[in-house]
């Protein structure tokens, strides 16, 4: 019987393995830090006189803290101060490489690894963040460690992990005009729920998967944990060895040959088994949006805001009548006449550069709704750039949005960037969670695509509803 | 790491599935660089409702959670771990949990019990009837214990070794670096590092500034 990709990589890079139910000790290749949860960890080196194992498989950004305006002022906050502080002296103390903010390769650490060319098939990447699963994109077992492991990690350039479950999740057919991949993956955890996922890796696989872009498999594997996955990732073909190719840290002469020789390898055998299977037809999806308080609730944008008088199960119904007393919705309502306040593009999932051109496309020529904020945050210093460089930040200016520095933003409510008690937001961000983009503020969970014409029209739209205007 | 064997403590029910970390702990207290003095952030924003569980004299000595299933979800903040532990929780029992939130707790110290959905409910009936009551886990049985009702719970043999043993895992995994470092003696050479730093060209970064 043959194996899945999973599987390879996870072989690939057992150290020793596991006896008497004992975990294997995986090696990490890429690991990947920020201010929020790494101080603790290098604290706990410091205290058992430990030293970073491999300062050069290791790289630090400045994301979640960060402010997205005045950056070149210190920071207001002084609790936020004190933990980019504190990056900046454990990043000194024990060389490691940081990008801060400033920096021209500073941003989201997901954004940051894959430009850079750090992130490449075959490897194992981690982080302390359970959004470490985007770079499952490549074709590499990625996940999110709590701070105990980043310090593992730190100390031993190893983690020791139980063999994960592998998942087939297939999206056949292509994806109708104005769907992408950001409804995939919203369509997926409504399907499998928050918790389907948990203790598998999700191999995305199918015609859907294969024919888009890196930046839209990363999308999709950004909110595999969403389901409750440890990973999620899509086997590397022309796409992802054209996207590494000529990156700064991508190999380059006799060393890419060789690199691309291996990751030809990196398939899932015809003849292995997954633990589970998925199965998806991109033609039955629509632009999708969430109505409630985690990813999982969520219905396509033609849809209403369901009745939990229906539902059968007990705790689906609880959670539901909770969801909708919190984020003020009435059961019926069309997800379509629900109107926000905010609009945010930008993080992890969709803050790279087809995700500012898309939106663009949606609002160039057009104006804002009255009373609609919008705020476009790129997800890295060089996606700023970029966008300059295309004039994408006029058009966001001049229909009204604002332009701002790179950063986690509004996805998480830790910086200055957040909603008022009972704002609602159309946000191309990963969480619905109650609090999560300020305390008491409502998220409803898009595309770019949806985004942007929200933003147009003042309530939740999509692009085809534009057309109609 | 402290041994863990049996625990007993006043149980308190938190009948709500997909309890996420961002409701275990809001990020506003993430910004914190220690280890510990989490107590006041745990569940921060439902605390300042008055009805709320842990607002209640019963419970407000609790040390076992009881909640519903899904437990931990979303992000992997270790902090939701330090938190609970902080306030005084040593058991958080439910009948999944998400897989971040359960290995953070097992590197710290506190015992996630799996116990089926309908067991769960059981203690949660029991826990109605009479408010304060407390349960008794027994790590080494694998059982929960309230008055005549037992129900089991699982957890991994590994994991539960650790926590009956309250071993460190960096100091269990150090005892291998030979093996890690002739694993590194055989990593292709072309694998990347970060050191020395490859960049594009540098560039000034422009501040943005408020619109208005």
């Amino acid at each position: 019987m043959g194996t899945t990709l999973a599987e390879k990589l996870w072989q690939n890079h057992v150290v020793k393995k596991g006896e008497d139910g004992a975990p294997d000790l995986l090696y990490i290749d890429l690991h990947m830090i920020h201010e929020v949860t790494s101080p603790q960890a290098f604290e706990g080196l410091r205290l058992a006189s430990r030293t970073v194992r491999r300062p050069d498989l290791t790289i630090a950004t400045e994301d979640h803290n960060t402010p997205t305006l005045d950056i070149d002022k210190p920071i207001a906050d002084l609790t936020s101060r004190t933990q980019i502080d504190t990056l900046r002296a454990n990043a000194q103390e024990f060389g490691i490489r940081l990008h801060s903010l400033g920096d021209a390769d500073q941003g989201v650490v997901h954004v940051v690894g894959p430009q850079l060319g750090l992130t490449q098939p075959g490897m194992t990447v981690v982080c302390g963040d359970s959004h470490t699963s985007t770079h499952g994109a490549f074709g590499a077992l990625a996940f999110g460690i709590g701070t105990s492991e980043v310090e593992h990690v730190l100390a031993t350039q190893t983690l020791p992990l139980k063999p994960f479950k592998t998942m087939a999740v297939t999206v056949n057919g292509t994806l109708p005009e104005g769907t992408t991949a950001k409804d995939i993956i919203l369509a997926v955890i409504a399907k499998i729920g928050t918790g389907g996922g948990q203790g598998y890796v999700l191999e995305y696989r199918g015609e859907a998967i294969t024919t888009l872009s890196m930046e839209a498999r990363m999308t999709v594997c950004n909110m595999s944990i969403e389901a409750g996955a440890r990973a999620g990732l899509i086997a590397p073909d022309e796409t992802t060895f054209a996207y590494v190719e000529g990156r700064p840290h991508a190999p380059s002469g006799k060393d890419w040959d060789e690199a691309l020789a291996y990751w030809r390898t990196l398939v899932t055998d015809d003849d292995a088994v997954f633990d589970a299977e998925v199965v998806l037809e991109a033609s039955d999806l629509e632009p999708f949006a969430t109505w409630g308080t985690n990813p999982g609730q969520g219905l396509p944008l033609s849809a209403s805001v369901p009745d939990p008088a229906g539902m059968v199960d007990e705790n689906e119904r609880l959670a539901a009548e909770k969801a909708l007393a919190y984020m003020g919705l009435t059961p019926g309502t069309r997800l379509k006449d629900i109107s926000v306040d905010t609009v945010f593009l930008g993080s992890c999932t969709n803050g790279r550069i087809e995700d500012l051109r898309a939106a663009a496309a949606v609002l160039k020529g057009r104006t804002k709704a009255e009373g609609v904020r919008m705020l476009v945050v790129p997800g890295s210093a060089r996606v700023r750039l970029q966008a300059e460089a295309e004039g994408l930040d006029k058009v966001f200016t001049e229909f009204g949005a604002e332009w701002r520095n790179a950063g986690c933003s509004m996805c998480l409510g830790m910086n200055p960037d957040q909603l008022a008690p009972e704002e609602r937001s159309a946000s191309t961000s990963n969480r619905n969670f109650e609090g999560r983009q300020g305390k008491g503020g409502r998220t409803h969970l898009v595309s770019p695509l949806v985004a942007a014409a929200t933003a147009v029209r003042g309530t939740l739209s999509s692009p085809a509803d534009l057309d109609k205007d | 790491m402290d041994k863990f064997t049996t625990h007993t403590g006043v149980a308190v029910p938190l009948p709500r599935s997909n309890v996420d970390t961002d409701q275990i702990i809001p990020a506003v207290y993430l910004k914190r660089v220690t280890r510990t003095g989490f107590e006041d952030a745990l569940f921060a924003a439902w605390r300042s409702d008055p009805d709320f569980v842990l607002n209640k004299d019963q419970y407000r000595n609790g040390s076992i959670l009881v909640a519903g299933p899904d437990f931990g979800t979303g992000s992997s903040r270790e902090h939701a771990v330090w938190a609970l532990k902080d306030y005084g929780f040593k058991v958080v029992i439910a009948s999944r949990f998400a897989d971040i939130f359960r290995g953070n707790s097992g590197k710290q110290g506190l015992l996630t019990a799996e116990v089926a959905q309908g067991d769960v409910e059981l203690l949660w009936k029991v826990l109605e009837e009479e408010p304060g009551r407390t349960l008794t886990v027994s790590l080494e049985d694998r059982t929960v214990s309230c008055g005549d009702v037992t129900v089991p719970f699982e957890i991994d043999d590994y994991t539960r070794w650790r926590l009956m043993e309250g071993l460190d895992d960096i100091g269990l995994t150090l005892k291998d670096e030979a093996a890690i470092t002739a694993f590194e003696s055989t990593r292709e050479a072309w694998r990347p590092t970060t050191l020395p730093a490859k960049h594009l060209p540098p560039v000034e970064i422009e501040s943005a500034r408020p619109s208005r």
